[in-house]
């Protein structure tokens, strides 16, 4: 569904992504991970288009996004730290981008309900804490339907509950075949959830490996245990 | 484009800057006219706004605007919608803005107190003065990422063409006098906006000064229908120059 | 047959007393120079309406020569048409059209020669090279004519009306337009100039010179080439005219150069390029006079003095005065300039602080014209106020120390 070849970018001097290659399917739950700063959010803005990439390409269904906007419509991106004009209260936000998609679709306002949205959308974006912010990113990453979600960091400013309306909503969506790309920190949080794993360092991607693989070449239970030994022997690998 | 234009505008216009730039506009002029039996006093203080403040308050106000509207932008691009109508539709969103404060504010105590050639030039250039400046403010603010110097920028544009470019214009004249200049004078004006629309009002204004002999080498020029095409071309330059550019940054921005 | 008897009855008429000669297509008279043949001292030549082709038709004899219904005297482009030389003629109610265009012999629609007491009323001049025309002629009238011509270029035409070497005229209500000068006075003294409009005149409307004492009163100059001039006079008196757009580089409401002890009062300037310019004028009074929308109000060269301005209304000038020296030897009083912007705190009508009408900027494109392109912009407008605060260039005795703080109702 996402098909990422020889991927080149620089900020200035610096090098965020080199040289990557990645393919993601349909009905993948997909956990990118890595330290900080080692490219995953320039990475997804490159699929989004809000990152030019200096070479290489991203094709999406089939079809290169360079230039393009309207593959947009099939996918929901929830930003990492979501920023909404001041002023506008959430019910605003939420009537602005339905107007600007236009979408004759069904509306998923399940994360709407869930989260209780409804009895805050008279609220100014600028006096909501953290966590609600990310509920509004949410609920319009999955507000249209999207064929593929692409989730930075999800979990990080919710509270337990909210976290765990959300993972059941992400679990509710792949199993309808659609394409969930995560990045977090938080490898626990992801356990039951994900299909694949890319780990990404420094501009590069380590691994790009199936959860179950990952676990049996490992011989780990848990997802972190397993990346840990994997890093552990990549280390060892020059000592040898 | 329209339903982006429709909310940036509606967001514009509830802005308290925009209300009280309106509101300021609109008793300075009402009062200049009411202050004195002939209008033009009235006039005189309209002009003053149009070269002094409509270019600041354009040119900061969009500025700043863009800046904060960062968020917005980047909420718009995460959304089926191409860069080039995103920032199509900031730039007539904040143009219609700022002209419809200039329109409010003074082009109506213009039109009710001054209906000739005068106010109707006036009005005429006031509007290309907040669109022109709109438009610088969108390539000072594509410039640079940093906030404090986008707006250091656009406040350094503006000094530049409300003072700087006629102090340089005075110092040459001076500097020149002895030589016949004065078409040169005419070519010269073409790259300040300020200045072009300040001919453009001063033809109508001064009217029997320019008829003089120096004036009469403007009136020559921009009186005529060639000249008055000319400069309006010029003027539309102006504002479409600034914001091609911008725009061709913005679409190779990384947000 | 009753035509016939009746031209008998006149003639019979005629004998001794003053007679009636009519001229006309259907009458036994058919032209206007047998009819001056047969005329006597004294004698009315009643012309009437048709088109009378007889070269240049001279009057010597002091007739009454009236038109009926406009006769039109046609001068076939070639000389001059009516020429009087006789004393106590009168002329009225002719089309004298067509005369000659010449340089040299300035071939005149009506010309007078070195006579008195001639009337020259209601007549109209169409296309003649000049209009009316009196050499060395006293005591004449010239009275609600209409003087119309094409003049594209100075040389190309003569004057409308042109008095030279005269004395107590009455130039009233006439209309002169599209001539070189509408009025030219020289060597003229102890006339009147009343009523008259003057305008769309290639060069002035009126031009006055060597002319002392005479008067000009409720005229309306418009849109001449470079307005009215007045030189090398004194004692002349100018009321209640108008001058208006008269533009050009050097056009001028009013043009004084030379002129001494006269009186400009309650005349209206309004959208000259300048109001007045004077150049080497002494002792005048301007008073009561309303400056509109000129580009300059006044220009007054360093070489005028003792003048007086007062009590005058300067409006929406681009420039109320300007000067091409730092020597001021004139005085003004009590003017309303409307941008003047002290206060008043004792209340006497005066502003209590002196306003200096000469603006930086006017004395700036007075040395370097090309600096017109800046007028108005901010930063001439910072120099400008910061010039009034602090006068460094502009001589700071240019000043009116009771400056009205409401415009005089003129």
């Amino acid at each position: 569904m996402i098909e990422i070849k020889e991927l080149q970018k620089k900020f200035g001097k610096f090098e965020v992504l080199k040289n990557i290659n990645l393919s993601c399917k349909k009905g993948e739950c997909i956990a990118l991970i890595g330290p900080n700063g080692c490219g995953k959010t320039t990475l997804i803005k490159s699929v989004l288009g809000m990152v030019l990439p200096d070479s290489g390409t991203i094709h999406f269904n089939g079809n290169s996004v360079l230039g393009e906007y309207l593959y947009r419509e099939k996918i929901g991106y929830m930003p990492q730290i979501g920023r909404y004009p001041d002023n506008m209260t959430i019910g605003q936000i939420i009537e602005m981008i339905k107007k600007i998609r236009n979408s004759s679709d069904d509306l998923d306002e399940d994360l709407l309900h869930a989260f209780e949205l409804e009895k805050m959308f008279d609220k100014q974006m600028r006096t909501l804490s953290g966590g609600t912010t990310q509920k509004v990113s949410a609920v319009l990453a999955f507000l249209f339907n999207p064929d593929a979600l692409i989730l930075d960091e999800p979990t990080a400013g919710l509270d337990p509950l909210a976290a765990e309306v959300l993972k059941e909503k992400i679990i509710k969506e792949k199993e309808k075949g659609k394409l969930i790309l995560i990045t977090s920190h938080l490898l626990s949080e992801l356990d039951d959830l994900i299909t694949e794993i890319i780990f990404m360092q420094e501009g590069k991607v380590h691994f790009h490996q199936k959860v179950e693989e990952l676990k049996t070449t490992t011989g780990e239970e848990k997802i972190s245990k397993a990346i840990a030994k994997i890093l552990k022997n990549k280390q060892n690998e020059p000592n040898h | 484009m329209n339903r982006i234009i429709k909310i940036i505008l509606s967001d514009i216009i509830r802005n308290k800057i925009v209300l009280a730039y309106t509101l300021i506009l609109s008793i300075l002029s009402w009062s200049s006219f009411a202050l004195e039996d002939n209008s033009a006093k009235g006039l005189l203080t309209i002009l003053n706004v149009i070269l002094f403040t409509v270019p600041l308050v354009s040119i900061l106000f969009a500025t700043i605007y863009l800046y904060n509207s960062a968020e917005f932008i980047e909420l718009l691009l995460s959304q089926p919608i191409k860069r080039r109508k995103i920032w199509l539709s900031l730039f007539f969103g904040l143009s219609t803005a700022m002209v419809l404060a200039f329109f409010i504010g003074a082009g109506i105590p213009l039109l009710v107190n001054s209906p000739d050639s005068i106010g109707f030039m006036m009005l005429l250039n006031g509007c290309l003065i907040s669109v022109i400046f709109v438009a610088l403010a969108f390539l000072s603010s594509i410039l640079t990422r940093d906030k404090a110097k986008g707006i250091g920028l656009a406040i350094m544009i503006w000094l530049y063409f409300a003072l700087l470019f006629d102090g340089m214009v005075l110092f040459l004249l001076f500097q020149l006098a002895e030589y016949p200049i004065e078409n040169m004078m005419v070519g010269i004006t073409a790259f300040s906006p300020i200045d072009l629309a300040r001919i453009q009002i001063l033809l109508h204004l001064d009217v029997s000064a320019m008829m003089g002999y120096t004036g009469a080498i403007f009136k020559d020029f921009f009186g005529t229908s060639v000249g008055l095409l000319v400069s309006f071309v010029l003027l539309s330059l102006w504002a479409i120059i600034p914001f091609f550019i911008s725009m061709r940054k913005f679409n190779k921005k990384d947000l | 047959m009753k035509k016939i008897s009746f031209i008998v009855f006149l003639l019979f008429f005629s004998i001794g007393k003053a007679a009636t000669i009519q001229v006309g297509p259907n009458f036994p008279v058919k032209k206007i120079k047998q009819a001056l043949a047969l005329a006597k001292d004294g004698d009315t030549i009643l012309v009437h309406s048709g088109i009378y082709k007889e070269g240049t038709i001279l009057i010597n004899k002091k007739i009454y020569f009236i038109g009926k219904n406009f006769p039109v005297l046609d001068g076939q482009n070639k000389k001059e048409v009516l020429s009087i030389n006789a004393n106590d003629v009168v002329v009225k109610g002719f089309k004298v059209i067509n005369s000659g265009h010449a340089a040299l012999n300035d071939p005149c629609g009506i010309r007078v020669y070195d006579k008195n007491n001639v009337t020259i009323q209601g007549n109209i001049l169409d296309n003649n090279f000049f209009g009316i025309y009196l050499q060395n002629s006293n005591n004449c009238i010239v009275k609600n004519n209409i003087v119309r011509a094409y003049g594209k270029a100075e040389q190309l035409i003569g004057n409308g009306i042109h008095c030279w070497k005269s004395n107590n005229l009455q130039i009233i209500g006439n209309k002169i337009t599209g001539h070189r000068d509408g009025i030219y006075f020289e060597f003229v003294t102890q006339s009147v100039i009343w009523r008259n409009i003057s305008n769309n005149n290639v060069r002035y409307g009126l031009h006055f010179m060597f002319s002392n004492d005479d008067a000009y009163i409720t005229n309306v100059f418009k849109n001449n080439g470079a307005g009215v001039a007045v030189m090398f006079t004194k004692n002349v008196k100018m009321f209640n005219n108008y001058f208006e757009e008269n533009w050009g580089d050097s056009a001028y409401g009013l043009l004084l150069k030379e002129i001494s002890d006269s009186y400009i009062f309650n005349n209206r300037f309004a959208r000259n390029t300048s109001g007045i310019y004077m150049e080497g004028t002494s002792r005048i009074k301007v008073e009561k006079n309303s400056f509109e929308s000129n580009g300059w109000g006044m220009k007054i060269q360093a070489s005028c003095m003792e003048n007086e301005i007062v009590n005058n209304n300067f409006l929406k000038n681009t420039f109320d005065i300007s000067t091409n020296g730092s020597l001021v030897l004139n005085t003004f009083n009590e003017n309303y300039w409307d941008k003047y912007e002290g206060y008043d705190l004792d209340k006497d009508g005066m502003g209590d602080v002196p306003y200096h009408p000469l603006s930086l900027f006017a004395v700036l494109t007075e040395n370097t014209p090309s600096s017109m392109l800046l007028y108005r912009s901010f930063m001439i407008t910072l120099l400008d106020k910061s010039e009034k605060v602090l006068p460094s260039i502009t001589p700071d005795n240019f000043v009116d120390n009771k400056p009205l703080m409401k415009s005089l109702p003129l």
